[in-house]
């Protein structure tokens, strides 16, 4: 791997940016295509506290196939839930780049957040952190695992219907 | 909009207030008919009112399960039916539960959903102390209540303790009134699908784990519980999940392997007649099981041993009893829903005529595989998750529901599917399937516990 190419905390800052671009954008195959083959997306129900998605359930665990399945789903003209359809806004607060390993091609960064879901007159309102690991193959940056820590996660929530 | 009004005086005292008991169990006795139900079962903010006093007052309903409180002093607090509620591990190792009010000013003792209390509880506000019983232990100053009625009165005598408890297989039930029959006479046969599922442990014993998935829905407590005994939705409600899950897998060999999520979420594809072939079953008192011959559980492959361990703890007989019934869903009404494989059940908690709180919990079979709890994990969070794929059409239309019912026109809502005049007044019933008798016998019950004290009342 050539150093030149190696991604400096400006480019992981903004691979978290537009990834947050490319969901509220409803871009959702070009997003998941942001995922390693092992990528995972987590929203633990302990949120922060939680240490793993093992003994405790989450809200959502989810690999490339499950992820695909929920995009496709909403891509069904029969998925009656998205009548109207729901819309999302990520209001972000600067990455922090918690980690870079170049040698263990480990990335890590801590971003809090405010998420907005929209579905005719109704919005949810969720708060809490983002936090990702990645991995540069092929010269591209790839999620391994995106977790999403809510502040509330343990809280009775109504539908969340599409990716805080 | 509701013109119908179930409580339009005051409560009456007298040969007044008995017409009026009388006269308000008609009404409400005349919202169920033999195959329909009134919109205002589900609409009306008086009639939810009542529900809170009467029908929730008057049935046994599951409160927690014996594996949070391990030890002495443990506690888990909820709400239920509007009531502040405290369950706590006696030092004899017995539970009792109290309501979670000071019996000084009404502070709640404590306000977290779970701890240790230590030997005693006190009230944080001005430091009454009570046994675990709820006995009144000690008050700071005690001489500036000499010569006083306190020890004469109720605030005197301590924290109010439920009369009806029942733990049964680890499981804690209450009923807040004493109306209504005791526990076994309320549930009988109904309690199998707990046996079946505590049995699946080779030592009888379930722990509660992996947390609790929880939900808010903006529909009537009894369309969510009306829905775990229909069987003619998925066809059509998660048509869009089972597509896009049959999508995904398309293209994989025949033989290869299903990873746990696609093979808990094809079998919703499932088609009428599947439905139709599983069979329900129906108690008296609104209790049932849905998937008496088989279910889309059924076809979870056991894991290596697992079956011998059962054999060795349970006989050869009871062993093949539990194994071959997955029900789709067993309802203990009016708010637990049991499946046994998965490892999981449901709560419905009422919280006003349009909000219910739904939670999903899991639970370890103790001495059997770890992949049993897995999947209960695996399945609550597929489908009964806030972000359930599965859920989301569900949800969407129990408050489309709740929102179409206001029409004018048709002020009913039909349960007419299978109906035949001679289930009426029956005990235990076997039918088949997509028979709506499953909801129609909640819909009985449900009138007959929501005026069951009415009519003492009135008597």
């Amino acid at each position: 791997m050539s150093t030149a190419r190696l991604p400096d905390r400006t480019q992981l800052m903004d691979f978290v940016a537009a990834e947050a671009r490319l969901l509220d954008a409803g871009r959702l195959d070009e997003w998941l295509a942001l995922f390693a083959e092992d990528g995972r997306y987590w929203v633990p129900l302990q949120g922060a506290l939680q240490a793993d998605a093992e003994q405790h359930n989450s809200i959502a665990y989810e690999d490339r196939l499950m992820l695909s399945l929920r995009i496709e789903r909403l891509k069904n003209p029969r998925a009656f839930s998205q009548q109207p359809a729901s819309r999302s806004q990520h209001v972000l607060q600067l990455p922090q780049v918690d980690h870079i390993d170049h040698d263990a091609n480990v990335y890590a960064l801590h971003t809090p957040f405010f998420y907005a879901e929209a579905r005719g007159e109704q919005q949810t309102l969720l708060t809490g952190a983002w936090r990702h690991r990645l991995r540069l193959e092929q010269g591209q940056l790839r999620i391994v695992l995106k977790r999403v820590d809510l502040l509330n996660a343990a809280a009775a929530h109504v539908a969340i219907q599409l990716f805080p | 909009m509701i013109e119908r009004s179930f409580v339009n005086f005051p409560s009456q005292a007298g040969a007044s207030g008995m017409r009026f008991k009388r006269e308000q169990a008609t009404a409400i006795s005349a919202l169920v008919e033999p195959d329909r139900v009134h919109r205002d079962v589900y609409l009306s903010q008086e009639l939810f009112a009542l529900e809170q006093q009467h029908f929730f007052g008057n049935t046994w309903n599951f409160v927690a399960h014996a594996s949070q409180l391990p030890k002495p002093g443990d506690y888990v607090t909820l709400d239920f039916a509007g009531r502040p509620l405290l369950v706590v591990r006696q030092a004899d190792g017995s539970i009792r539960v109290l309501y979670n009010r000071c019996a000084h000013k009404g502070s709640k003792l404590t306000s977290e959903a779970c701890g240790n209390a230590g030997k005693f509880l006190r009230c944080p506000y001005h430091a009454w102390t009570f046994k675990l019983d709820g006995a009144p232990l000690a008050v700071p100053l005690r001489s500036g209540y000499e010569g006083t009625g306190l020890a004469q009165c109720e605030s005197g005598r301590g924290m109010t303790a439920l009369r009806h408890v029942e733990v049964y297989r680890g499981f804690v039930f209450v009923k807040l009134n004493d109306a209504g029959p005791g526990f076994q006479e309320y549930f009988g046969e109904a309690l199998q699908s707990i046996d079946n599922m505590v049995d699946r442990s080779p030592s009888g014993e379930l722990q509660v784990a992996g947390g609790v998935l929880r939900n808010i829905i903006h529909c009537n407590w009894k369309m969510y519980l009306e829905n775990i005994n229909d069987t003619v939705h998925p066809v059509s409600t998660h048509e869009s999940a089972v597509q896009a899950a049959e999508s995904v897998w398309k293209g994989q060999p025949a033989d290869s392997p299903k990873p746990m999520a696609i093979e808990q979420i094809l079998p919703f594809g499932a088609g009428y007649d599947f439905f139709d072939r599983m069979g329900g079953r129906v108690y008296a008192g609104g209790h049932s099981l849905l998937g008496v011959n088989f279910s889309i559980h059924s076809g979870y492959a056991l894991p290596p041993d697992y079956e011998a361990a059962l054999v060795a703890a349970h006989g050869e007989a009871r062993t093949r009893e539990v194994l071959e019934r997955s029900p789709q869903n067993a309802v203990l009404f009016p708010s637990l829903s049991v499946k046994g494989s998965p490892l999981a059940i449901r709560v419905i908690r009422p919280l006003a005529a349009d909000r219910t709180l739904v939670e999903a919990w899991s639970f370890r079979a103790v001495g059997a595989p770890e992949l049993l709890f897995e999947r209960a994990l695996s399945y609550n969070r597929l489908v009964f998750s806030p972000m359930s794929v599965v859920a989301h059409d569900d949800v969407h239309l129990f408050e489309t529901i709740q929102q179409g019912l206001r029409s004018p026109g048709n002020e009913w809502v039909s349960l007419h599917r299978g109906f035949d005049p001679a289930e009426i007044g029956q005990g235990t019933l076997t039918t088949n399937g997509t028979n709506e008798l499953l909801m129609r016998n909640q819909f009985r019950a449900w009138a007959h516990y929501m005026t069951l004290d009415m009519k003492e009342l009135a008597q």
